[in-house]
């Protein structure tokens, strides 16, 4: 467990943008702002979602805890688990695997010598196959955080892409550039 | 008020009234089965597909049959609806369907299974399944989860009816189970190791249709057709104190709701009534309790000489030793 | 080329900044409407334009509007619904990223239409990067008076805000996406009541495509029988089709509905043909839940005519020789490809998205894919085949939702064009897993 409860603690940055979805929806809603809380969250915390993370979500929406446990196990872009540095969302679906997903998949596992599921040992990336991203136009593809990384269809892309990604420090989120 | 046919036979209802509940009063062979319904819980239904049903005639004004089966659970009667239910053999062939999408991941360990016999599964299978297995895949498991002192959690023979979370929501303060992840893997859970722990928390046990949640007080105790239900109750200061206690011999080995044919407890109790009050004289006993739900315990018909016994408040051992047995 | 209603100007640099997209005639159809017409004159427009809805289900648009339930003293909603997922499908997340007034402009004439004073854009969590252009767009629109109080002066009030999903295809359902957008797990809802009496926060709400929306502009500057005269039949107007898989010019096209699909294969205005110099073998043509089709029966009906892209043209046949036009996404399959894996892919797809509510499509698609799975890597059996088959039969049209149907039509579909290809893995289960090893039979019999 990263945290104890009294140290998950958002940024200012973070609470004024949880503040801002809260705002946009009708009084006695604000539980409808769950799921872009739970993003912020993610970002805030190392890419991943901790029960005492969840649990301080809970508080601040005033909801039982076990309602953000079911909506952050519901969808896939929460991870549970502490993640590498960069998560490597691979689309695997149908239009992605004509223009050979399957290998950039295998290439990704071969390169980082980790599974599906798995971190590299340097904790640097985690490979994490997910399914059709909107990018069918461009594959194969992959996600890293909010960007998308397109046309990765030779060995040489995918070091090229490896190379840039290990000198990447993740952009900060809109909300939390200083303006 | 609506006039609707089921299966040939008409009678007049409220309006809003469910199929299902119009079926209900009928009653007997025409009324569909349900594994996710549950009358006492709002917004139960809709989930299980096994009271899918074919709307012939959607209304006396709309005379057109509605294209999909419906679950009769949750769709509305209408003035001149004609529904068929048994007589269908689109109907037959879909419930055949879902009992087997039912079976294919649940354990079928129904000889090491505490709710044998008063199985809403078991019923179904019995009565709409078919004898062979298509299945030839890896069935999906979990281990065994204890939900406080007194429930276990056995995911692998849940069919997701989503009672016990409708219950836990409606009946307790603050829920702390509930569906988690998706799909095919998803699990009734607290996702954090926690303790279902508030004064009615036991009812999830009463309102699962399968054995997968249960009473751990009773675990492995008896097989329920081997004991003998006795309506009985008590001055409660949380509940109605009206249940179901169920015996062999002198002792109480299991207290559950009152709950009617189709399964559906009469009134929640509280957890003091459920798991500490396992003595007789506890009690006031007021006769046996009927039961015709579940197809092994009426087998017995144990109690039907006994019907007219007058009620002994605090049964003494002697005289419930005297009960005629079949 | 044809007649260009949405993308019009979507090539023009800055065309994503407000003042870039009014000089070229943008939020027009804003100050027409809000100022010359009254909601219902705007809903007869949309109705005369035959517009369907752009998401997959094609169904006409106006009529969906007028459903809407208008009790006294309730707020009324429109949701854009955003969450493109269907596997093919990349139109609206193009057009977003290129021209996030134009769906703004939609959204604020639509919502006028309606009745609503609070409308949401609802966009698949991934599409991070397109929510911050939209918000950025949003906040421009909202300093030009185009957002917020008494919009140009109209007296009509809108605000408009932009939700992230969670990674989920089932939110692309509207009961689903309305689960979601209240902050709950992507269960669909029993219906009735439909959204349109009690849709988001128990009221009255629309949920309409981007596409859709996004033809609204143009529909109310133009007239909607100026709409209603492009395209064929009750396929009117224009589509924006994602073209994928093995072509030579993957993208989107906006095409004047009516196109030859011989022509949008095979033409540089469209696809360009299939890449490497291969030969087409199978196409779906309106998303991953659509009937794949054989290269004989997508270019030609089974009557021998040409096959069109249009709603009717492309159904033609029913599933027994057609397919659907679905959400445009135009997934294009050569000579080289596995059947019996792309089937597979598809249903660990559909497995993998099912939100387990309800009993044949929980367990069902999870059963197809296993068995799929197992075909695939060679320990299939002769009789899985009619087994697929049944347990598709089971699924199909007994779910709460339409995912059931979309996980079972590529299963069936797949098995009916190509039962031979499926017998060929399981009778030759060592050629079948070699790498790369394709079936040949139907395509040596199609060229022979």
């Amino acid at each position: 467990m990263a945290e104890t409860i009294n140290e998950v603690k958002f940024s200012d940055a973070a609470m004024a943008e949880i503040q801002r979805y809260i705002s946009h929806y009708p009084e006695g809603r604000h539980k409808s702002a769950l799921l872009p809380i739970l993003h912020i969250a993610q970002a805030e915390f190392g890419g991943w979602v901790s029960p005492e993370v969840m649990d301080k979500v809970a508080e601040i929406l005033d909801i039982q805890p076990i309602e953000v446990y079911e909506v952050a196990t519901f969808y896939t872009m929460f991870n549970l688990k502490p993640v590498g540095k960069h998560v490597l969302e691979v689309c695997r679906t149908g239009p992605c695997c004509l223009r050979g997903a399957d290998e950039l998949i295998n290439t990704l596992k071969r390169k980082l010598n980790i599974e599906e599921g798995e971190t590299s040992a340097d904790g640097m990336f985690t490979l994490k196959p997910v399914e059709c991203l909107a990018s069918c136009g461009t594959g194969p593809m992959l996600q890293v955080r909010e960007l998308f990384y397109e046309n990765i269809d030779s060995e040489e892309r995918v070091d090229e892409f490896l190379a840039m990604m290990r000198q990447k420090e993740h952009e900060t989120p809109v909300w939390a550039q200083q303006s | 008020m609506a006039k609707v046919t089921i299966d040939g036979i008409e009678i007049e209802v409220e309006d809003g009234t469910t199929i299902l509940q119009a079926a209900r009063k009928i009653g007997g062979k025409i009324v569909p089965p349900a594994m996710c319904y549950y009358g006492p819980l709002k917004g139960s239904g809709g989930k299980c597909r096994v009271c899918l049903v074919k709307v012939t005639q959607g209304s006396a004004k709309d005379t057109r049959p509605m294209p999909k089966l419906v679950a009769s659970c949750i769709t509305h009667v209408q003035d001149g609806m004609v529904v068929e239910n048994t007589t269908n053999e689109e109907v037959l062939n879909a419930r055949k369907s879902i009992v087997e999408m039912l079976l294919i991941n649940h354990p079928l360990d129904c000889p090491i299974c505490d709710q044998a016999g008063e199985c809403s599964l078991q019923d179904l299978s019995y009565e709409h399944g078919v004898s062979a297995q298509r299945f030839e895949e890896e069935r999906r498991t979990f281990n065994k989860v204890d939900l406080g002192p007194y429930i276990q959690l056995h995911m692998t023979r849940c069919i997701l009816c989503y009672r016990c979370v409708y219950t836990a929501d409606q009946i307790t303060e603050k829920r702390v189970h509930g569906v988690l992840g998706r799909g095919d893997a998803a699990e009734i859970g607290t996702y954090i190791e926690n303790v279902v722990d508030n004064d009615f928390s036991g009812n999830v046990i009463d309102v699962c249709p399968v054995g997968a949640l249960t009473d751990k007080t009773w675990r492995f105790k008896n097989r329920v057709w081997f004991t003998k239900p006795l309506d009985a109750h008590r001055d409660c200061p949380t509940c109605s104190g009206k249940v179901t206690l169920w015996t062999r011999g002198e002792e109480v080995l299991r207290v559950t709701a009152r709950k009617d044919q189709y399964n559906e407890v009469e009134e929640f109790i509280c957890n003091t009534c459920r798991f500490d009050k396992k003595e007789t004289s506890d009690w006031t006993i007021e006769g046996p309790r009927h039961i015709d739900s579940s197809s092994v315990i009426s087998a017995n018909h144990y109690e039907l000489p006994v019907l007219n016994v007058p009620i002994v408040p605090n049964l003494p051992v002697s005289t419930k030793k005297n009960l005629p047995q079949e | 080329m044809g007649l260009k209603i949405l993308t019009e100007h979507i090539n023009v640099p800055g065309i994503e900044t407000l003042e870039v997209y009014r000089k070229h005639g943008g939020y027009k159809s804003v100050e027409k409407a809000l100022k010359t017409m009254s909601p219902e004159e705007v809903v007869e427009e949309v109705k005369t334009s035959g517009l369907r809805g752009r998401g997959g289900a094609g169904f006409p648009a106006g009529m969906k509007w007028s459903f809407l339930a208008k009790p006294e003293g309730v707020p009324r909603y429109l949701v854009c619904n955003a969450d493109e997922s269907e596997p093919g499908t990349f139109k609206d997340r193009w057009y977003m990223e290129k021209n996030p007034h134009g769906l703004i402009e939609g959204m604020i004439t639509s919502s006028y239409a309606l009745g609503a004073n609070t409308s949401y854009i609802y966009i698949r969590g991934e599409l991070m990067f397109i929510l911050r252009i939209l918000e950025k767009a949003i906040a421009e629109a909202y300093a030009a008076g185009l957002l917020g109080k008494n919009i140009m002066g109209s007296g009509y009030d809108l605000d408009l805000h932009v939700a992230p999903g969670g990674g989920a295809y089932i939110c692309g359902e509207e009961t689903a996406l309305l689960e979601s957008l209240e902050g709950k797990r992507g269960n669909p809802r029993n219906k009735p009541p439909f959204p349109a009496v009690k849709g988001l926060f128990q009221s009255p709400t629309v949920v309409n495509n981007v596409e859709t929306i996004s033809s609204v502009p143009w529909i109310v500057n133009n007239g909607g029988a100026e709409y209603a005269k492009v395209g064929i039949g009750r396929s009117t107007g224009t589509k924006l089709i994602s073209a994928s898989g093995n072509i030579n010019n993957p993208g989107v096209y906006e095409i004047e509905l009516g196109v030859p699909v011989e022509e949008f294969i095979y033409s540089d205005e469209y696809c360009g043909g299939i890449w490497k110099g291969r030969q087409l073998k199978a196409v779906v043509p309106g998303g991953s839940s659509v009937p794949i089709l054989p290269a004989n029966l997508i270019l030609k009906t089974a009557a021998g005519e040409d096959r069109l892209m249009t709603y009717e043209s492309l159904s033609d046949g029913g599933f027994v020789t057609g397919s659907m036009m679905g959400s445009g996404a135009f997934i294009v399959f050569d000579e080289a490809q596995c059947i019996v894996r792309n089937t597979w892919n598809y249903s660990r797809f559909y497995h993998h998205e099912s939100c387990g509510q309800c009993s044949p499509c929980r367990e069902g698609t999870g059963w197809m894919e296993k068995v799929l799975h197992r075909i695939e890597h060679g320990h299939g059996h002769q009789q899985d085949i009619d087994l697929l088959v049944s347990v598709a039969k089971q699924i199909e049209g007994n779910t709460i939702c339409p995912l059931g149907d979309a996980a079972a039509w590529p299963v069936a579909a797949a098995i009916r064009h190509f039962r031979d290809e499926f017998e060929w893995h399981i009778k030759h289960p060592k050629e079948a897993t070699a790498p790369g090893a394709v079936y040949r039979g139907q395509l040596d019999a199609v060229t022979a």
